[in-house]
């Protein structure tokens, strides 16, 4: 059964949302969200990433000899992944430096190889343009989400590109609760795992009913 | 075999195509991130460690290249003496550290030093570039050195690895400096 385009873009947001319900991609979405801005920016960069890598492989599907095509979507995602790289050091050097080695870790992330071969190999151009977006929008979302929940808990604040460039957070609990103590431990590296069960836990509640 | 014809044929297309852009793209960018560097990750060190400067020292700086090496040298001048400072690298315990080196031209001692990029275990090593009174001990230290650990400078506590990075950092800091300060000088009256 053909899905129209909206169907193909919407999925990506609630039914096959990548790091919740295909469990995909864990390796940034545990690595880079202690802060929300950071997860904003992981979620753009692979976004991009995967539009671009889609368009691609969905144009040249008829040319792609099948035996070698996960060699051409290597070759297709790490030049995208570059230029990534690259644009955002050239524009956005602050959050190159807080991402650093995740960027080029995009080449290897299964969401944007999973996407090329399961989807955009198979389709036509609209539709892996609109799987791609959703995917990507779906990505960021839920690495801002789980960016924010740490943040909140583990440092008490919020951090989002307010004015002066990335600096300062946008809204600080304590001046809420000012008996507010940060729950550290969500920061590190542990909090991430306990962080994304939280959410799986609470995404499986509400999509089962 | 028109398969594998194929094959090779689309993979080297595609290979070349993308080595193409990518090395258009980082030619056409490659401005922009120095000058990102410049003022994200050195700049922020250099304006610390001359406060008192009368110039900008970012903006004043000219370069020199020494056995295919680049150093860029920032020029400042702070209560009528003029200063030069440059980047070196020592071996970290989480890679390279990079240290801004500042010297004072007339008496050929260190002026201050500040570190731009480390990745050190938090709390210990990254002390280098938190504390401030482990930088100032390098300060009035002589170019020709020695500079070392416990001789005259004091490690951070439990970051001895860290500590010996910044100061061979600051040595070849110092040898650089003497070795190129005639190109120095010649370059300095520019700024006069």
């Amino acid at each position: 059964m053909a899905k129209s385009i909206t169907q193909e873009f919407v999925k990506g947001l609630w039914e096959e949302v990548p790091p919740f319900r295909l469990v995909l991609g864990l390796c940034p979405v545990l690595g880079v969200t202690t802060k929300m801005q950071f997860g904003i920016g992981m979620g753009l960069a692979t976004t991009f990433v995967l539009v671009f890598a889609n368009i691609l492989v969905s144009l040249l599907r008829k040319v792609i000899p099948a035996k070698v095509r996960i060699a051409c979507f290597i070759i297709i995602i790490a030049t995208f992944v570059t230029l990534v790289e690259l644009l955002m050091q050239a524009y956005a050097y602050r959050l190159f430096l807080d991402l650093g080695l995740f960027i080029p870790l995009i080449v290897v992330n299964c969401i944007v190889l999973g996407r090329a071969e399961a989807f955009a190999f198979k389709n036509g151009l609209l539709p892996s343009i609109a799987d791609g977006l959703g995917i990507g929008i779906g990505f960021t979302l839920s690495l801002a989400a789980l960016g924010g929940l740490r943040e909140i808990l583990g440092a008490g604040t919020l951090t989002v590109w307010g004015a002066p460039l990335f600096e300062g957070p946008l809204f600080n609990i304590a001046n809420y609760f000012p008996g507010f103590q940060p729950f550290e431990f969500m920061v590190q590296a542990p909090g991430a795992f306990v962080c994304l069960g939280i959410m799986l836990c609470f995404m499986n509640m509400v999509g089962n009913k | 075999m028109g398969e594998m014809i194929k094959m090779v044929v689309v993979l080297t297309i595609l290979s070349s195509l993308s080595g193409g852009v990518l090395a258009y793209v980082k030619e056409g960018t490659r401005e922009q991130i120095e000058m990102q560097v410049l003022q994200l990750v050195k700049g922020p060190a250099i304006k610390a460690i001359f406060k008192d400067a009368s110039n900008d020292p970012v903006a004043d700086r000219f370069s020199i290249e020494e056995d295919g090496q680049k150093y860029d040298m920032f020029v400042a001048k702070v209560d009528g003496k003029e200063m030069v400072a440059f980047e070196t690298f020592g071996k970290g315990y989480g890679g390279d550290i990079g240290l801004v080196v500042a010297f004072d031209v007339a008496d050929d001692k260190i002026y201050g030093v500040g570190v731009t990029t480390l990745s050190e275990t938090a709390g210990l090593g990254s002390k280098a570039k938190e504390d401030p009174k482990f930088a100032a001990q390098f300060a009035g230290v002589d170019a020709k050195g020695p500079i070392e650990v416990g001789n005259p400078i004091n490690a951070l506590s439990g970051a001895t690895i860290t500590s010996r990075a910044v100061c061979s950092a600051a040595t070849d800091a110092g040898d650089i400096y003497q070795k190129l300060k005639p190109q120095i000088q010649e370059q300095l009256k520019a700024f006069k």
